[in-house]
């Protein structure tokens, strides 16, 4: 018992982590408004009702698409375990999340926009003069470009954690398709499926860039546009918290409504390796077909990206001391940032597996409620802690500490999903075993949950580090002369002009996110043979 | 990049506590100090002509200034803001941190004039439609052309409730349409490709060619023909005028009792300052030069008419016009 209920404490430090970083800017956000507390209350009108009821609508769509998508892709994954490319195909799926929303959506446009090379190819095929996907359409294409690959990840990681000796005994009954899925890789899927989907919708949800660029008009503003306006525009704090408590209330609600409850993974087992699967032709061509159209589509726009990156100077680039500085420092954001979101997660996931096992309620607490953290814009974090700080120091002095807290507690969810099925199956295939030989605490972990939890851990912090190469929110106030990231210096060119500088760096951005995946995946498999 | 990670945090911790009596410090944004905005030139000058140490520090743009401002209040390290406009003037001289300048500035020059015993202006730019003259043979030549054009022919705005450019379009459709503005914006809406979050991403929008009109600035074309030697991009000229932004600087209460915040407005409003602003902050300059403009910003759209509503007018309207241009567009 002794060890879980370290886990435990483990996992209440991890939660203390997030509510500090949310309750300071709660507070810093509502003394500030005590001041004028009627902004808060005129935050509520007529029109908000609207904006609610669009901002859930397309968040629900959005993830409905990007889920329901991205489960039969992680399943033909799944079921074709080698492929060639398929290594790069997954970790360029990281990238799209690495990217700011900006660069992404130019990406996405590139190819659905007007002057996109669907556009170019349209009347040829007798369809009269592109449109272009402004509007509603556009603002989901972009949501699935930006959340199938992460959603795919995700079930995946989860899907692969479902024990060999099932798909080898299933191999062994002579199963089809059909019941492999159902007795092999729906428990799994059932288990990872609402955690990805309450991920991917509180994404939406938060969606400012691109429900603004390919929304066509304020017909299309969500939430976060209010805060964003609220807070940087109109300087109204109450305003902005009283928002941003509204968001937080609506993700709990959908994600009520959407059925997202706990669910108890099977039984799993062992991580020994899985006999290759050898699918039915129909299903081999069925497959293919739709990871190849899956690839295209996410492929594709970062081609176009990396096509308008390539004009940029890079040896100009590389020799900027700006540059360098901002690499350096995305880096180091990134990487702190990584270490600390992969660590709070996996208390969060002992923690929670744990209470999970002893029916407690409170499990709950530690899976989805710490998850809450992401519907809290990243600018309203910021702000909250610089009107705290400023009350009894200089904001300036803290702005580093903040922004690696910010990032590394906007991560952790990420991390924490990537992290719980692994660490859930591994848990259950040990416990009893660990408690019957006596091996507890640091021995464990060295012997038994360690080199299992390799692989999921270096992903996990892939994903947190590419995540976490700079928030552009939270620097806000506090200024860049206090930490300047490369989506920083993107988005600076972008505003003086130097479209070609902001591609070039956007190309850079996404090696780096590339690379931190590629050796994750090379770390994980050196350790973990 | 192995060794030098820790770097950029420390220095920041290092450089904190550095200050001596002669120093200065200035607020401003971030395109401001930016690598290849004005500010690495105007330090090394100003630095060269006082032998003091000029700070910046930034917020990342003129509202965020002014918000800082807001927040910081008496704990401000500013001696000078540098980077609010017009639109923000009102609610700066609300802080209370300003205090009049006492600066000589009848060499600055701004289209309709600009005075004011607290804010100095440095440079400025009237707003207009840029189009994309391989896209567009006839542009609008007038704000009710645009309002009543061709709604194939598209145009990216910015959004009002989260960037200075979009606001402005509000005002100038105020300025020349007045309670007829929610009417103009409701028959342009049709031509509205999409409302941007701000000038950066409907311009980077328009540059990957997705519509032939974006609002930007006058002045955005002599960027294209300097830096890129193109003529693609061109200013519409509107026949009614076109609305002003100016850019100011303010000195603080604090800096009232340093006297390099005075040596600096006054540095400011001549060529040391003056010479560097066109072609890196692409607006026109203020105050004096030393010498003539590139030729790209003698062949720019002039406007023969100048709008700029009153700060106090802006301050006190602004949300009932912003709603206004929410009504009409939101439909």
């Amino acid at each position: 018992m002794a060890r879980r209920d370290g886990s435990l404490t483990a996992g209440n430090a991890a939660l203390a982590l997030i509510g500090l970083v949310a309750g300071g800017a709660a507070a810093g956000l509502f003394l500030a408004g005590l001041a004028d507390p009627a902004g808060a209350i005129d935050a509520f009108d007529a029109r908000l009702a609207g904006v609610i009821g669009f901002t859930a609508l397309q968040a629900l769509l959005s993830t409905t698409l990007s889920v329901g998508l991205a489960a039969p892709l992680a399943l033909a994954l799944n079921r074709h375990a080698e492929f060639p490319g398929r290594a790069l195909l997954l970790r360029l799926f990281a990238l799209p999340m690495a990217l700011p929303a900006i660069v992404a959506a130019l990406a996405v446009l590139a190819l659905f926009g007007r002057a996109g090379l669907l556009a170019a190819i349209w009347p040829a095929m007798g369809g009269g003069e592109w449109p272009g996907v402004y509007g509603l359409p556009g603002i989901l294409i972009a949501h699935v470009f930006f959340n199938l690959p992460l959603a795919t990840r995700l079930l995946l990681a989860a899907l692969s954690s479902a024990p060999a000796n099932h798909y080898r005994l299933a191999a062994q009954l002579g199963m089809g398709e059909a019941s492999v899925f159902r007795f092999v890789e729906w428990p799994v899927l059932r288990a990872a499926l609402p955690g990805v989907a309450m991920l991917v919708l509180m994404l939406c949800l938060t969606s400012f860039t691109i429900v603004l660029l390919i929304g066509g008009g304020p017909a299309a503003t969500t939430l976060e546009v209010e805060i964003y306006q609220a807070l940087r525009f109109d300087f109204d704090p109450a305003r902005a918290g009283a928002l941003v408590l509204a968001q937080v209330a609506l993700t709990g609600l959908v994600a009520a409504f959407a059925g997202a409850r706990e669910y108890r993974a099977g039984n799993s087992a062992a991580m020994s390796r899985r006999p290759a699967r050898r699918p039915p032709a129909a299903f081999a061509i069925a497959d293919a077909g739709f990871i190849a159209a899956a690839a295209l589509f996410v492929i594709a726009p970062l081609a176009a990206m990396a096509a308008s990156g390539a004009h940029a100077d890079f040896g100009r680039l590389a020799g900027e001391a700006s540059v360098r500085r901002a690499l350096a420092t995305s880096l180091g954001l990134g990487a702190l940032a990584g270490l600390i979101a992969v660590a709070a997660a996996l208390a969060l996931a002992s923690a929670r597996k744990t209470l999970a096992d002893r029916a407690a309620p409170s499990a709950a607490v530690y899976g989805r409620a710490a998850m809450l953290i992401l519907v809290v814009p990243g600018a309203a974090l910021g702000a909250g802690w610089f009107l705290l700080v400023n009350r009894f120091a200089d904001p300036g002095q803290f702005a580093i500490p903040v922004v690696v807290a910010v990032n590394a507690v906007m991560a952790t969810p990420f991390a924490f999903n990537v992290l719980r099925p692994v660490h859930d199956s591994g848990r259950d295939r040990h416990d009893r075993l660990c408690a019957g030989l006596g091996i507890a605490g640091w021995n464990r972990y060295r012997l038994v949950d360690g080199p299992m939890l390799v692989r999921p851990l270096a992903s996990a912090f892939a994903f947190a580090f590419a995540l976490s190469l700079g928030d552009l929110g939270v620097i806000a106030l506090f200024g860049s002369d206090a930490i300047q990231t490369l989506p920083w210096l993107t988005l600076t060119r972008m505003g003086d002009y130097r479209v070609d500088d902001a591609a070039g760096l956007a190309l850079i951005l996404g090696f780096v996110a590339l690379a931190a995946m590629a050796l994750s995946d090379r770390l994980a498999r050196s350790e973990n043979p | 990049m192995r060794s030098v990670l820790p770097i950029p945090f420390l220095a920041v911790v290092l450089a904190a506590p550095a200050g001596a009596a002669e120093t200065l410090t200035i607020y401003t944004y971030d395109g401001f100090t930016a690598e290849w905005g004005p500010g690495p030139p105007i330090e090394k000058a100003f630095e060269a002509e006082c032998g003091c140490d000029l700070v910046f520090s930034t917020a990342v743009d003129g509202v965020a200034l002014l918000n800082r401002l807001k927040i910081e209040g008496e704990r401000a390290k500013a001696d000078i803001v540098l980077g609010l406009d017009t639109g923000l003037i009102a609610d700066a001289r609300e802080t209370g941190l300003f205090t009049p300048h006492g600066v000589d500035d009848t060499m600055v020059k701004t289209p309709g004039g600009f005075a004011d015993d607290m804010f100095i202006a440095f440079d400025y730019g009237h707003f207009a439609v840029v189009y994309d003259t391989q896209k567009l043979a006839a542009p609008p030549k007038s704000l009710k052309e645009l309002v009543e054009g061709d709604p194939a022919e598209k145009i990216i705005l910015e959004d009002p409730r989260t960037s200075t450019p979009g606001l402005g379009l509000v005002l100038w459709m105020k300025a020349v349409y007045g309670d007829k503005a929610g009417e103009a914006w409701a028959r342009l809406k049709d031509r509205v490709l999409t409302v941007a979050p701000g000038w950066s991403e409907a311009y980077g929008l328009f540059t990957k060619g997705e519509a032939p009109m974006v609002l930007s600035y006058t002045t955005s074309p002599a960027y294209h023909v300097i830096a890129e030697k193109s003529e693609r991009y061109k200013a519409a000229a509107f026949t009614e005028g076109h609305y002003l932004q100016v850019e100011v600087a303010g000195m603080t209460g604090k800096g009232a009792e340093n006297p390099l915040a005075r040596q600096f407005l006054t540095f400011m409003t001549g060529p040391g300052f003056q010479d560097v602003i066109p072609e890196t902050n692409w607006m026109f300059p203020a105050g004096k030069t030393a010498k003539p403009l590139d030729p790209a910003f003698e062949a720019l759209v002039k406007p023969e008419k100048t709008f700029l509503i009153a700060p106090e007018d802006v301050a006190a309207n602004r949300k009932a016009w912003v709603d206004e241009w929410l009504a009409a567009m939101g439909r």
